[in-house]
């Protein structure tokens, strides 16, 4: 690790007056970052901590919508949007160990957009928008392949807004040795329609399966999924798994949150 | 009943309370005043010529002591390797060169090429960062059959290859089995891999040297098996320090599986750089760096030959294996593939004729070397997935066809040079079954099937050898060390004792096990009784810990060290109670005439042994102290019978491990608890091995595995209650407490029961899949199933 100053703001405007400084970065839960740091693969001058921002932090129900903090843990998550948004809650906590899930951030974990992190998933296939210090991004915008979103240098993730479907699940293979997801499926159904979100397949990350979004809208069974085959190419090859498995395992976790979601 | 004292006794680890509570003292506690930090600049390339190394701007930079390169270890030893084989010609190994710090050349990623040692960690690491560097990359050897291919890079460019030895055992049998194979009635072929794996003990390693000038004396604390090797090894070979200027401690280990036997060059840098400095140097490791530095285990690919007549007994057993050294030989590298495989290879069975052949090769990876089981999981699995293939192809049921070919007669000698004392493997393999119930695995398959799941039964048997090892015997063989064990005892004026072992334990639980032989042979509490282990300065010179030797010949050690006191205190005894020492018994704790009322408690022995007014000097010294060395006569051969049952999701290719059945033969046991514990935390490797974990070079010789998230580790989630048993005993016949050794089983035996499982849930799902290799990862599954 590199020597670096650490910010412990209280309001989002101090952290995005912070976050203005050469080289500073929000610091969510540290899951991803402090061992990058560790590996001096990362080096910020500056880390703005997101953790004693009150106003980030929280989750609540509304109108259909569940309103998640940015800075809220995903430990917070599983407990408090239990019963709001149950398919969400188990994302959550299903996410790494307690200790991980007692830091890791939403904010935090969609900011980063690993390949393979669940919230991504959670978000797409949810629909809803990325609440900012300056603008509202639409989930189908924010996603932007690999490690990469829309958000601007310094913007900061305040909130998270999902729109809470009549039926949801998410179902997730596990990577052998991180735990993280290889491949896993979120899948909602609205009045308007049924979204199919995959992550941990794609080499551009998180996306929208439409054929099996088509087909499941007619018909919101797993056999509807049946005749739809996923292309190997694009999807990510890697010690613990190939292209062609991981394409197979996008239409086995869909079918499986198909028939756990009813 | 079971004992509640003694031998046989489930006693509780006493060194728990210590670990549990965070007490426990191990090797990075350790802080030395004035402690300088030491920093490894390591090589990101798997092979290079190092052009230039440019220290000076490190060397100005904030706290740095110094910066030390290949250059300052050029007149110094290399660390050297401690089992010289000889080839099928009758030729010696190729030994290369193993330098502290890289000379010209890095042959593997993590390969340390420039040590900065400063006030402190981050400025050791700063200024690491201030080395230029020039490496001109080479291409590197990753395969093992690529590597031997004409023309190859050599790792060594001073070899004449990259193949350190063409081992046959026993090359005399090489044209009888080539015959007997192509006259049989049938021949099972297999080929397969016996993956790399990295040990990834839970304590990193760490180093500390010290120096003293007032008396010229270095220590080092380090995190060791054996601190008694590393201070012959590091002493005489490397850094020429005779042992008395010489110190090696190894305090509270926190897990080894045989990766911490070896000497390592940090451990020699720290010991020199304190010397030069006049100050302590540490070494912490970071798990990024055990990665790519601590010794890897297993790395072979075989291609194995079983020969059968038509009812199924094994005629002739033929093995072709390439084993992986790494760019250097590590300690015991060599021995793992070849004495400690070879010799194994009968198995539990009569098979008559024997040929092993194994060509241990060069690559541009960290070094190989022993890892729990050593040799004999890679000898097991290979074994044991050829007979479940042989049984199928024959149309003969697994189990029937091991009877079929137990060895039932003991003593047995093999056609590979080792005879089997004792064992009954009918009797394991009894056990086995019926504790697996396997009678009722039909029912349990159907109901997995219910749940849209195969289910799969494997088994296995196996043997191995422990207590390493007879002197004599090893020495022919190419051991450039003594495998003896050592002990002393010393009986305190007050009746307690002070055992003094060359054993050292790194989660074994000595501290609690040792005492219990020693209280049950005089007869007084283990409380009594103190274990001193792991400091050259205050145990004897022994050789350490691993190849579950530690009771079988450490333990024997301490009991006949304690015999030498017996005799000793019946002598004074005897003298007090005015009888004759041949009329004196010893019995829970007090000496007694038989036949007499006298009797006299051994406290009041050892307190007239220290004040001995009333005692026989003309006869005897006073004190009660003892030492006494203990050379196995042969290995011990604990064995026995493990049955696995998997559920295979055919959706996604996961296993899981449903039921596992251990049923062992460890001889007499001392704590049965600790041995259910060592069993388990095998079990746990082995499945690990089986399923899980997986150490993967990419062609250029980058680590791919280098960390947690892709170095899969076994959890407990990922395991089954275990169902262990110890209960079939045939006691070893050559060493005092009839013991075999009991803490590598479960790693050698698991790993064929599992691929036999998961192969036989697809073979009953009409699957044709005749192997898979490890690790059964759920892409490795599905793939088989699709393929
Ligand atoms: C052992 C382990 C297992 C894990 N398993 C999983 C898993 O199964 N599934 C999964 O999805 N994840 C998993 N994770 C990752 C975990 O969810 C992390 O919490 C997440 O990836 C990052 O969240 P964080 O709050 O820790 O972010 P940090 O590490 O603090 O930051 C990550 C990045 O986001 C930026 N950032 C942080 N907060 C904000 C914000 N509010 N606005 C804008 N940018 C911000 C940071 O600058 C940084 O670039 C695991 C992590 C570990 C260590």
């Amino acid at each position: 690790m590199y020597d670096f100053e650490l910010v412990k703001p209280t309001t989002v405007e101090e952290a995005v007056a912070a976050l203005s400084g050469d080289e500073a970065q929000p610091l969510g839960g540290g899951q991803t970052l402090i061992p990058t740091m560790k590996q001096r693969l990362a080096m910020p001058g500056t880390l703005v901590s997101t953790s004693g921002i009150a106003s980030m932090k929280g989750v609540s129900a509304s109108g259909g919508v569940l309103t998640v903090g940015g800075a809220t843990t995903h430990g917070t998550v599983a407990a408090e949007a239990a019963s709001s948004y149950p398919a969400l809650a188990a994302l959550a906590g299903g996410i790494g160990d307690p200790a991980v899930r007692n830091r890791g951030t939403v904010g935090g974990s969609l900011a980063n957009n690993d390949p393979a992190a669940c919230y991504p998933a959670g978000l797409l296939g949810s629909g809803g928008v990325v609440v900012t210090n300056t603008r509202e991004i639409a989930a189908d915008d924010f996603f932007q392949g690999m490690f990469t979103t829309a958000l601007e240098e310094g913007e900061l993730i305040t909130a998270v807004k999902f729109n809470i479907p009549e039926k949801a699940a998410y179902a997730k293979f596990a990577q052998p040795a991180s735990r993280f997801p290889l491949t896993a499926a979120f899948v909602a159904k609205t009045s308007d329609g049924v979204r199919v979100a995959i992550t941990g397949a794609s080499e551009e990350g998180v996306f929208r399966w439409t054929e099996a979004e088509e087909a499941l809208s007619s018909n919101f069974s797993a056999d509807a999924v049946d005749g739809l085959s996923v292309d190997a190419d694009g999807m990510i090859g890697d010690i613990h798994g190939t292209p062609a498995y991981r394409a197979h395992l996008v239409k086995v976790m869909t079918k499986r949150a198909v028939t756990a979601a009813g | 009943m079971p004992k509640d004292h003694g031998i046989g006794a489930a006693n509780k680890r006493r060194e728990d309370v210590r670990f549990l509570t965070g007490k426990g003292r191990y090797t990075d506690d350790i802080n030395i005043n004035g402690q300088a930090y030491v920093h490894f600049l390591r090589s990101d390339v798997a092979h290079g010529k190092l052009t230039k190394v440019n220290t000076s701007a490190a060397e100005a930079a904030p706290g740095v002591l110094r910066v030390f390169t290949g250059k300052d270890f050029e007149g110094i030893g290399g660390l050297p390797c401690g089992w010289q084989v000889t080839d099928r010609h009758g030729n010696p190994m190729q030994e290369p060169a193993h330098p502290v710090l890289a000379q010209g050349k890095v042959r593997h990623v993590g390969d340390a090429i420039a040590a900065v040692v400063a006030e402190s960690y981050a400025e050791a690491r700063d200024a690491a960062e201030l080395i230029e560097l020039d490496i001109e990359e080479l291409p590197a050897v990753i395969d093992m059959k690529a590597a031997l291919a004409d023309g190859a890079p050599k790792v060594h460019d001073d070899l004449t290859s990259n193949l350190c030895y063409d081992w046959g055992f026993v090359e005399e049998n090489r044209d009888a089995v080539d015959q007997a194979i192509k006259g049989a009635h049938h021949v099972t072929t297999l080929e397969l891999v016996n993956q790399r794996l990295v040990a990834n003990p839970m304590e990193p390693r760490v180093a500390v040297g010290d120096y003293a000038s007032h008396s010229d004396e270095s220590t080092l604390y380090t995190t060791s098996q054996n601190p008694h090797v590393i201070r012959l090894l590091m002493g005489a070979f490397v850094l020429g320090i005779p042992e008395h200027k010489l110190r090696v401690v190894a305090p509270d280990v926190g897990g080894g599986f045989g990766s911490k036997i070896f000497h390592y060059a940090e451990e020699a840098f720290c010991t020199f750089a304190a010397k030069q400095l006049k100050r302590p140097v540490k070494w912490t490791s970071s798990r990024s760096e055990a990665f790519m530095t601590d010794a890897h285990g297993r790395d072979h690919v075989t291609k194995i030959e079983l020969a059968m007549d038509a009812e199924g007994n094994f005629l002739a057993l033929r093995t072709d294996t390439h084993a992986n050294m790494g760019a250097y030989l590590s300690t015991f590298s060599t021995s793992v593939p070849t004495w400690l495989h070879g010799t194994l290879m009968a198995g539990n069975y009569k098979t008559p004729l024997i040929y092993v052949n194994v060509k241990a090769v060069f690559t541009n990876t960290v070094p190989v070397d022993a890892y729990r089981g050593a040799g004999r999981p890679e000898a097991t699995f290979q074994l044991e997935r050829v007979i479940d293939k042989a049984a199928r192809e024959m149309g003969i049921d697994p189990v029937e066809l091991r009877r079929k070919n137990f060895v039932t007669e003991f003593p047995y000698a093999t056609p590979v040079a080792v005879e089997y004392d004792t064992g009954d493997y009918n009797a394991t393999l009894d056990k086995a079954l019926e504790l697996a119930d396997v009678s009722g695995f039909d029912a349990r398959a159907a109901e997995s099937a219910k749940n849209g799941k195969w289910r799969g039964l494997g088994m296995n048997c196996y043997i191995e050898a422990c207590g390493i090892a007879p002197s004599a015997l090893v020495g022919q063989l190419g051991a450039r060390a003594g495998l003896y064990e050592s002990a002393t005892v010393r009986v305190n004026a007050t009746g307690g004792l002070v055992v003094m072992t060359g054993s050292h334990s790194h989660g074994q639980g000595h501290e609690t096990a040792f005492p219990q032989v020693i209280a049950e042979m005089i007869g007084i509490d283990e409380s009594q009784v103190e274990i001193v282990h792991g400091d050259t300065a205050n145990t004897p010179m022994g050789m350490g810990t691993y190849g579950s030797r530690s009771l079988a010949v450490g333990g024997s050690a301490m009991v006949r060290a304690t015999e030498k006191i017996i005799a000793k205190a019946k002598k004074i005894a005897a003298h007090l109670m005015e009888a004759s020492a041949d009329d004196v018994e010893l019995k829970d704790g007090a000496f007694s005439v038989a036949g007499t009322d006298k009797s006299v408690a051994w406290g009041d022995v050892c307190l007239a042994a220290y004040v001995p007014h009333n005692y026989p000097l003309d006869e005897i010294e006073p004190g009660l102290e003892e030492t006494a060395f203990y050379d196995p006569a042969n290995f011990t051969y604990p064995a026995g019978a493990y049955i696995c049952e998997v559920e295979v999701d055919p959706d996604t290719g996961k296993v899981t491990v449903e039921r596992f059945t251990a049923a062992d033969d460890f001889g007499n046991v001392v704590n049965p608890m600790i041995v259910e514990g060592q069993v388990h935390g095998g079990l746990a490797q082995g499945i690990g091995q089986a399923l899980l974990e997986n150490c993967v070079y990419d062609e250029n010789g980058q680590l791919v595995s280098a960390s947690f998230m892709d170095y899969a580790m076994p959890r407990a989630a990922d395991l089954p209650n275990f169902s262990v048993d110890h209960s079939c005993q045939t006691p070893c016949t050559h060493n005092p407490l009839g013991v075999k050794g009991c803490g590598e089983a479960g790693a050698i035996g698991s790993p064929p029961a599992l691929v036999n499982a998961v192969v036989d849930a697809l073979q009953r799902n009409g699957k044709d899949v005749k192997h898979i290799d490890m690790p059964l990862s759920p892409a490795r599954v599905w793939a088989a199933m699709n393929g």
